[in-house]
């Protein structure tokens, strides 16, 4: 049974820690390659060591997750960095409590148009293939204006879920090229292995989803990358580990256990020459089925970017582990806020931003993790500051002031937010 | 008196649906609508506004629905199955079953479980069928594989059929296998010694 004597402390090392057997742990996740991390420290022993049996259990949607989450059939969970922020502000129809102590790894989204839209920038915008992301929006802008000139159905985008990282990063490339969101375009929800089959059936005209899906509509030529994670911000959270705040405290001593499996095992998943046996693994049925040989280019960040054949690599399209990927910024929990506040899902308050705080937990990180030179020892920080982690508008975070942040944007919908459940 | 109940059911398994559809009927709901198909579906709801909506949980449509609810003006947004409840077997039992189901904040528990109970148990059903379905085929299908090998056997051995059988018995005995799986190891080397 897992019902865990907490130790809690700062001092949980993790060799001081081996006083139980094996302690299963059920975590649901998503195929994706975001989910490597968590499927190397079940695959590569990393739990194991820890004394953790992770059994991880594949499932079909984000609402699944949550609710499955929710309702104790999962410990932990793969899950989208917006859905704890979104559960402490109440929002969705199952905000259960739900906290991050780890997040996955950075990057790994990228935005592709159908191959017929991007024909058409490049004609009205003269662009020759290798252009930057925010030149491909301002081409998208161009033919939307020509398409509103000529009366023709608004483009169709999908994303994956209304609380992720794909709809705020979509939001944001569009927004930065002068494209309004909610006016300009239509945006809906698309489940990611379905993508390339709605691209090439005319559904939808283009998609923001996580790795592979880009490169599976690239290879099927029906697509385009206009963008990567990367371009619009390299840092932007992307999955996160899921606990419910309740589990974490009564189970603290696996929790533990796990963040140390989970670090050792992002650690692998970063170095190179182990991309080959993760991308095998990540390939069988019962993960991302997907095929091995794109699945290994895209942790290698090497991208076909459309038919033609333009190649792009990206080295750090995934880092699972350095530079702190792994740490939950509180000042990122409160950038996902401030986006939710920006196209109209909640308004801003104190007393909101308070909760935000609460759902990105870095000292249930640092206490599994000890005293170590790369863990930051502040909570929060100004995002976008430093120029190689910039934002694609050249804008700056500061989690000190969301209004003021807010107020610097032209595209928003500050003005028309959705009511939520306690204003009703 | 309260209003009768709007119930909305979505499953891409025409039969299943047209199951839980009937069961509802009978429970004396009149106001039901089925769907198969995304397609349209954004319109249905918001036409209906259904009070329960009743959902496959192996369909990856669920996500759109969320974005649907989140983007929805109305007031009467759903919240997923006993959201407020601790009713922890009733939700064990519905995520086993494979269903999932919205329902209009504020509607009263009461009113609701039996609508869930009766598709947990109509989905449940129809899943224990499915799967004497596939058992009934498998079992056709050893059934065709071990007359295969005994075929193979009694040629290549010049044995009765009788023989042909006991030495498969005897070979899956001896190495702690189905009858089927030793029979189809017979078919498969036969096919590839070209005999």
């Amino acid at each position: 049974m897992d019902n865990g004597q907490g130790m809690g402390g700062g001092l949980a090392a993790p060799s001081a820690v081996r006083s139980e057997g094996a302690r299963v742990v059920r975590a649901g996740f998503i195929p994706l390659v975001d989910a490597s991390v968590l499927i190397a420290a079940a695959e590569f022993g990393f739990a194991a060591r820890e004394g953790i049996q992770l059994e991880l259990v594949k499932d079909v949607s984000w609402a699944n997750i949550r609710d499955r989450l929710a309702f104790r059939q999962f410990d932990v969970a793969h899950m989208l960095a917006p859905m704890p922020v979104a559960s402490a502000l109440g929002l969705g129809s199952n905000p259960s409590p739900v906290v991050t102590p780890f997040t996955l790894g950075r990057g790994g989204n990228a935005i592709t148009l159908s191959v017929n839209l991007y024909r058409r920038m490049q004609a009205l915008a003269d662009l020759a293939g290798d252009e930057g992301a925010l030149a491909n929006a301002e081409a998208l802008k161009l033919v939307i204006d020509d398409i509103k000139v000529r009366g023709e159905p608004l483009p169709v985008l999908g994303t994956t879920y209304p609380f992720s990282s794909h709809n705020y990063e979509l939001r944001y490339w569009l927004a930065a090229g002068g494209i309004h969101p909610d006016r300009d375009v239509k945006l809906v929800v698309v489940p990611p292995p379905m993508t390339s089959d709605a691209l090439s059936a005319g559904a939808i005209d283009g998609f923001c989803v996580g790795a592979p899906w880009n490169m599976v509509a690239v290879a099927r030529e029906v697509g385009r990358i206009v963008a990567v994670k990367e371009d619009i911000w390299p840092s932007s959270p992307e999955k996160v580990i899921g606990v419910r705040p309740e589990w974490a405290d009564k189970n603290s001593e696996t929790l533990a256990r796990l963040i140390v499996a989970l670090d050792r095992a992002a650690a692998w998943c970063d170095v190179p020459d182990n991309r080959r046996a993760l991308a095998q693994v990540l390939a069988e049925p019962r993960y991302i089925d997907a095929p091995e040989d794109i699945l290994h280019r895209v942790l290698l960040g090497k991208f076909t970017t459309d038919p033609d054949g333009h190649e792009r690599t990206v080295p750090d399209y995934f880092s699972f582990h350095r530079d702190g990927a792994n740490f939950p910024w509180v000042s990122q929990a409160q950038w996902i806020f401030s986006q939710m506040i920006r196209w109209g899902q909640v308004e801003h308050s104190r007393e909101k931003q308070e909760r935000v705080a609460t759902a990105f937990r870095p000292d249930l990180y640092r206490n599994a993790l000890g005293p170590r030179l790369d863990i930051p020892s502040d909570d929060m920080r100004v995002e976008g500051g430093d120029r190689e982690d910039g934002f694609i508008d050249g804008a700056i975070f500061d989690p000190r002031d969301i209004p003021a942040y807010l107020r610097g944007f032209h595209v928003h919908n500050l003005e028309n937010p959705v009511p939520t459940r306690d204003e009703t | 008196m309260s209003a009768p109940l709007s119930i909305m059911v979505f499953d891409e398994n025409r039969i299943r649906a047209s199951i839980i559809e009937e069961g509802l009927r009978e429970a004396g709901h009149d106001r039901v609508v089925v769907l198969h198909d995304i397609a349209g579906l954004a319109r249905q709801i918001e036409q209906i506004q259904p009070d329960v909506i009743v959902i496959d949980i192996e369909t990856p449509n669920r996500d759109m629905l969320e974005h649907l609810f989140q983007l929805s003006r109305s007031v009467r947004k759903p919240i997923a199955m006993f959201v407020d409840s601790s009713d922890t077997s009733s939700i064990e039992a519905a995520v086993d079953a494979g269903v999932s189901a919205y329902v209009v904040d504020g509607l009263k528990k009461e009113r609701v479980k039996p609508i869930l109970d009766m598709a947990v148990s109509r989905f449940k059903a129809f899943s224990r069928l499915q799967q004497e379905l596939a058992e009934a085929k498998s079992a056709l299908e050893e059934r065709k594989v071990i007359e295969r090998a005994k075929g193979i056997l009694m040629k290549s051995r010049r044995i009765s059929e009788g023989e042909a059988y006991a030495l498969l018995r005897q070979t899956a005995m001896n190495e702690k296998k189905k009858l089927s799986d030793i029979a189809q190891s017979v078919v498969m080397a036969a096919a590839m010694l070209g005999s």
